[in-house]
């Protein structure tokens, strides 16, 4: 077994030591560390968090592998510091039987770069009309504790209550895509005053916070808990503040392009920046980094979409919602929370690993820098710029929307259970 | 400039440059001898995604005027999901030797993202995309106003516009704001609260939801074509209530003042957003915006593809 000892690291909290990685665990934090059979790394400079956990990934296996499958999203999860991803339900056949879910866990333990937990659908087939398996998803082998129908709203109120309510027969998490579908109908971007001046028809933030709104009540109602994936506007936030103030057990996520871009991007009618939820404006933008820094969003999950050239590489109104987002999130993490002061790396710690890992009952992930946890880790340099390029992602698809732009961070390197599963190619060959 | 993708790409000098073009270009096409040889050689093609026989002609004829040779390219559908890519007819067009292409698209947007991947390097000209933008109709719509009110004046300055109907959905309203306000007009939205976009606020124009409010001081009435399917998506609750408040009527014709013109892009829908009186009166200068539509579009293809240096001929 392979052992590895981190030079100089930064923990999170700011200490500088030597990290000791053995087989699986982490065996010794201390300075000056020396081990004959360890490999040793310089991490002078450099922060080491807890893996990065993402709560919610497309990995698109099975069914379109053209864009991407387990193992091609596991490198670029690794290549993006995370040792853990959440696979949504929308593949075809859709995640709402214990089969798929266990194919999709089965693969990801061949591929063995992160964990690779499947999420479940809330309903058969992604319809919204009948509940899934849900008890025997939990049950399989891939233990799925989150069920999402992501890509389309729990719309039916009463399905969505049932919903809420049956997950608490085994402490599972309804994660819900917030989208009214009729006030959302062919919409193609935020509805305000770019939408009025392109022509392109708009998404209100109404329809993502009435949902909010509603499942945060009925999530009080029936004592469950809800997850609200990618929230997008200030409403949303505002809601989800109130909601966590009066005790109800509501999570949250941001992902890292609605903390960067807003919906001035769609003024090049470049699809790339088209995704759903769609980006919204600048007070937004401010909103959610707020949020994000005060707790009242929990985490940051990419909405990692890969998607062939051709579903990109047409007229906007034709093209695909989704962008790419794990090679990208931890930069994105550092220059709109890190770099701005808003949050310290024990905050990014806890939005991208610790958080994620409770909220998904991830068990062996998000456990703190410290000997005897998981050798789960991330090793980023935070002052190292690179510029993003879409012909360099390990993602099997391209649309990055950062192409061509810098970025502040660098994983140099990422170990999942004691294995180095990527290590940048400055300093060290890539594995 | 090489394309015509939306007015944001005019400065007011050169809009108003392409209007005085277009006058002289109009006396051309009054005279014996139509054409003109200065695009003799040169190959447009008429690239229309979504039917328009109006605006396709249009082009086409104020073209040939030109001496180009024109091929009309019917690509009905285009679209990923429907067959053929955007990419694809671009690259065919390119293989082709287009010099411009004149592209009516359902996609808004879809123009631009021809002029800016580099798939062919022709010019683009924006004959219509989706609900974002028409430059030409917006520039055969201020040449025509132009030649009935400015008085002489080479601008707009002044003069009190209302444009009624669906702005919503309407690449007309959209282009005619930017390039009428550029031109120094000031600008009614005259709709329902359902067909103005959210976020009409930010544009530079005034709104109001009363048509008889503001017929007394406009001096141009431009009515925008509703389609009944409008309906059906509850913007409003039917044609006759729709005629009611926004239709132009005999009545409210005859509320106008003294030299108001009336204007439609065409084509109309005759009884709901205006009655035959209206179309057919006096002061309709619809036909005319027809005739000086071909003008200006020989107007547009001079500047984009003979160059500023070419002197017309007359």
């Amino acid at each position: 077994m392979s052992r590895y000892i981190l030079k100089e690291a930064t923990l999170p909290d700011g200490v500088v030591s030597d990290i000791l990685i053995g087989d699986l665990r982490i065996e010794t934090i201390a300075s000056n560390l020396t081990d004959a059979n360890a490999e040793v790394i310089s991490a002078k400079g450099c922060i080491v968090l807890p893996g990065l956990v993402d709560l919610h990934t497309h990995l698109r296996e099975p069914g379109r592998e053209d864009s991407e499958t387990v193992l091609s999203g596991s490198m670029a999860a690794a290549k993006g510091g995370y040792v853990a991803v959440s696979a949504m339900a929308n593949t075809s056949p859709v995640a709402d039987t214990a089969g798929v879910v266990e194919q999709v866990f089965r693969l990801g333990q061949e591929a063995g770069l992160v964990d690779v937990f499947p999420i479940g659908a809330v309903t058969q087939g992604l319809e919204g009309v009948a509940l899934s398996e849900m008890g025997a998803m939990a049950d399989s082998k891939a233990h799925v504790r989150v069920f999402s129908d992501d890509g389309h709203c729990v719309f039916d109120p009463l399905v969505m209550r049932r919903a809420l309510e049956y997950v608490k027969k085994f402490d599972g998490v309804i994660a819900q895509h917030a989208q009214d579908p009729r006030l959302t109908s062919g919409s193609q971007m935020n509805e305000g005053e770019i939408s009025s001046k392109l022509g392109l028809k708009g998404w209100p933030a109404v329809a993502e916070e009435a949902i909010i709104a509603r499942d945060v009540l009925l999530a009080e109602h029936v004592q469950s808990r809800l997850h609200i994936c990618h929230v997008t506007t200030a409403g949303g936030v505002e809601i989800i503040r109130w909601a966590k103030a009066r005790g109800i057990k509501v999570t949250a996520e941001v992902t890292p392009h609605h903390l960067l871009l807003t919906d001035e991007s769609a003024t090049s009618y470049d699809p790339v920046f088209k995704v759903n939820p769609p980006l919204r404006t600048e007070s937004d933008v401010l909103a959610l980094r707020a949020g994000l820094a005060d707790g009242t969003i929990d985490i940051v999950a990419t909405d990692h979409a890969p998607h062939p050239v051709e579903a990109k590489e047409c007229e906007w109104q034709e093209a695909a919602f989704g962008m790419l987002g794990l090679e990208t999130a931890l930069a994105i993490v550092n220059k709109t929370m890190v770099q701005t002061g808003l949050m310290n790396w024990e905050a990014v710690a806890d939005r991208m690993s610790v958080s994620p890992a409770r909220i998904g009952g991830y068990a062996d992930h998000g456990q703190s820098v410290a000997a005897g946890a998981y050798a789960n880790l991330t090793v980023i340099n935070p002052t190292k710029i690179s510029r993003v390029d879409r012909d360099l992602v390990a993602s099997r698809s391209r649309n990055t929307p950062f192409h061509g732009i810098e970025l502040p961070g660098v994983v140099e390197a990422t170990f999942f259970k004691g294995k180095l599963t990527y290590r940048s190619a400055i300093g060290g060959e890539n594995k | 400039m090489k394309h015509l993708l939306s007015i944001n790409d005019l400065t007011k000098v050169e809009a108003i440059s392409i209007l005085d073009t277009a006058e002289k270009l109009a006396r051309v096409s009054d005279g014996p001898m139509k054409k003109l040889p200065t695009l003799r050689g040169r190959t447009i093609v008429n690239l229309f995604a979504e039917d328009s026989t109006r605006t396709r002609i249009s082009f086409e004829a104020a073209a040939k005027r030109l001496s180009a040779d024109v091929i009309n390219f019917s690509a009905k559908g285009s679209s990923v999901s429907k067959g053929e890519s955007l990419k694809d007819t671009a690259q065919t067009l390119q293989a082709m030797g287009a010099d411009a292409v004149i592209i009516r698209h359902g996609a808004s947007g879809a123009a631009q993202r021809l002029a800016e991947l580099e798939w062919m390097s022709g010019s683009v000209i924006n004959a219509g995309d989706g609900t974002h933008e028409h430059p030409s109709q917006a520039l055969l719509d201020a040449f025509t106003i132009r030649k009935h009110l400015s008085k002489g004046a080479s601008d707009l300055t002044g003069l009190r516009i209302a444009i009624v109907g669906d702005v919503l959905h309407s690449r007309v309203a959209r282009s005619n704001v930017l390039l009428l306000t550029k031109l120094g007009a000031h600008v009614t939205l005259v709709s329902p609260p359902t067909l103005l976009p959210v976020g009409v606020q930010s544009w530079p124009v005034a709104v109001s939801y009363d048509f008889d409010s503001i017929l007394e001081s406009a001096d141009v009435v431009m009515m925008l074509r509703i389609q009944l399917e409008r309906m059906s998506d509850l913007f409003f609750p039917n044609a006759r209530e729709y005629s009611r408040y926004f239709g132009l009527t005999k009545d409210r014709l005859a509320s106008l003042k003294p030299g108001a013109i009336v204007m439609h892009p065409g084509p109309m829908n005759r009884g709901l957003e205006i009655t035959a009186d209206a179309a057919d009166s006096a002061r309709s200068v619809i036909v005319e915006q027809v005739t000086n539509g071909v003008s200006v579009r020989m107007a547009i293809l001079y500047m984009l593809l003979a160059g500023a240096a070419e002197e017309i001929a007359i």
